[in-house]
């Protein structure tokens, strides 16, 4: 005996969960900046043709598309060129909003990466303003970018915004 | 129509799993060296495309990022396909067809170590009522090889045949993975891995990039001194809907084979993209490939198969041969899809 289907209920939606697992390759330019972070370095990379520094290097230049090889050791010490305060959770984050992430333009580096703005009030984070890595005691270091913790505020006069407008 | 031609090419050489180097540190050497034979200045080029696949790569917009291998400042015009790099190819042919560019860069990566092919193809499926039942793309490969010998047309010896000339003619292929003398009789006594395919039937794993450039007309004449011309390009797709489809048969290739020309001249060579030895049985069948064909003198896709590089590394390998003399008159083919669902011809031809 079947039933006729517009007795049916539709079905409206089916969940078909997808895992895939990897065994990531980082290439020779990460392993060299990722080996760096074990030592508590930051290194970078620098564009043979633009002079460009990349942090953390890819490899390649992606204006020019050639190799970069020259490696440049960068400050810990850097500029917020942009940031945004995050009051949204995500289930991929463990960190609890809010939160202030910044885009760092670490000094002697040509390209911004994001980091977590901490120890100071939220009021306080604003574009131009001077900061500092945080490290994770030595004991915990491994290779990994995780040895940064946050970026905390410094006593230094903010940085002028022509000085970071190019890499916003 | 305007006359459009390869007019050069380069590859990575294939190997099981690169640990040296990311993707973008694998193609940068063969998009560069791809372009420097191409005689063309690189910001000359007016197009450029790629082929790849997020789920092999294991990262979103992994495409993206593949652009730091080419330099895209100042702000280059370019595309990107989810599929094999073949089908890149055809969007640059496209683009060059409407008028819009003279030349066109187009490259594929694969990286397919890092992750589980089996896994990433089965994604490829019906999402509701066939991907679910977790079928690698082996499995499938083995119950249209079942098919075909339960056709009659093919025996086990005949796919065993297909994978020593595979090894036998890759022996001459320096970026081939799978290489070497070994006889039908012996490769039939090993062991099956998927009834009735075993191991060498199917293709390997692979890590690879590929690059090639199109350009048109007088440009291409100007470049290079024996154009590769695509005389006829053509893509057909099946159901996606497997028991809707005789698996012994390829009537997609077939279509696709006489809209690209593929009848109307004697042909030299066809490289065919068949990552299962049963597969290339099917393709030479439905395109009508006779004895004076030499087929896949790279080895194919069951020497080198790195997932979205395989069916581009097909029209290079065949154009390869035209720009050095060796053929007059080529067929290349790429397959995407379970079971051969979409294939793509392209006829290619000197001067």
């Amino acid at each position: 005996m079947s039933e006729p289907v517009e007795s049916i209920e539709s079905v409206k939606s089916i969940q078909t969960p997808i895992r895939l697992e990897y065994s990531y390759t980082a290439g020779r330019a990460s392993t060299r900046f990722l080996k760096g972070m074990a030592e508590g370095r930051i290194l970078g990379q620098r564009c043979p043709e633009c002079t460009k520094v990349y942090v953390p290097p890819r490899g390649s230049c992606p204006r020019c598309g050639v190799a970069t090889q020259d490696e440049v050791e960068v400050s810990g010490k850097g500029t917020v060129t942009t940031f945004c305060i995050v009051r949204i959770p995500s289930e991929s984050l463990s960190i609890k909003p809010p939160y202030a992430a910044a885009h760092i333009l670490l000094d002697g580096a040509d390209i911004p990466f994001f980091a977590l703005i901490q120890e100071c009030p939220f009021d306080d984070v604003r574009m131009g303003m001077r900061v500092e890595a945080v490290w994770a005691p030595r004991a915990e270091w491994s290779a990994s970018f995780e040895n940064i913790r946050h970026f905390r505020p410094i006593a230094e006069p903010d940085a002028t915004y022509d000085s970071f407008k190019e890499h916003l | 129509m305007r006359d459009v031609a390869v007019i050069s090419f380069a590859q990575a050489p294939s190997v099981r799993r690169r640990l040296d180097a990311n993707e973008v540190e694998i193609l940068m050497p063969v998009v560069q060296e791809a372009v420097a034979r191409s005689g063309l200045p690189r910001r000359e080029i007016g197009f450029t495309v790629s082929g790849s696949c997020d789920y092999v790569a294991g990262q979103p917009f992994a495409f993206v990022s593949a652009l730091d291998a080419v330099g895209a400042w100042p702000p280059i015009t370019e595309s990107h396909v989810e599929m094999d790099g073949a089908w890149a190819l055809y969007e640059a042919w496209v683009k060059i067809q409407t008028g819009d560019v003279d030349s066109a860069l187009v490259y594929s990566f694969g990286k397919t170590s890092m992750g589980d092919p089996g896994a990433v193809l089965n994604l490829q499926l019906d999402p509701y009522t066939v991907a679910p039942l977790g079928i690698d793309a082996v499995s499938l490969a083995a119950l249209q090889a079942r098919a075909l010998l339960d056709s009659g047309r093919y025996t086990e010896k005949d796919l065993a045949e297909v994978v020593a000339r595979s090894r036998r003619a890759a022996k001459a292929n320096p970026n081939a993975q799978l290489r070497g003398d070994v006889d039908a009789a012996r490769l039939l006594a090993e062991p099956y891995l998927a009834s009735p395919l075993r191991r060498h039937d199917c293709c390997p794993i692979s890590d690879g990039a590929v690059a090639v450039v199109l350009a048109a007309g007088d440009l291409a004449r100007k470049a290079v001194k024996r154009p590769a011309w695509i005389r006829g390009i053509d893509h057909r797709i099946e159901t996606h809907d497997l028991g809707l489809r005789d698996l012994t048969r390829s009537p997609s290739t077939a279509l696709a084979g006489e809209k690209a020309g593929a009848r109307t001249g004697k042909l030299d060579l066809a490289e065919l993209h068949a990552p299962f030895s049963h597969q290339e049985l099917i393709l030479a069948e439905a395109l009508g490939l006779g004895d004076g064909v030499q087929l896949n003198p790279s080895g194919g896709a069951l020497a080198a198969n790195a997932l979205m590089v395989a069916g581009l590394t097909r029209i290079g390998e065949a154009a390869k041969r035209i720009h050095e003399g060796e053929a007059n008159r080529a067929l290349a083919h790429a397959t995407s899809g379970p079971c051969l669902q979409h294939n793509l011809v392209c006829v290619l031809e000197g001067e």
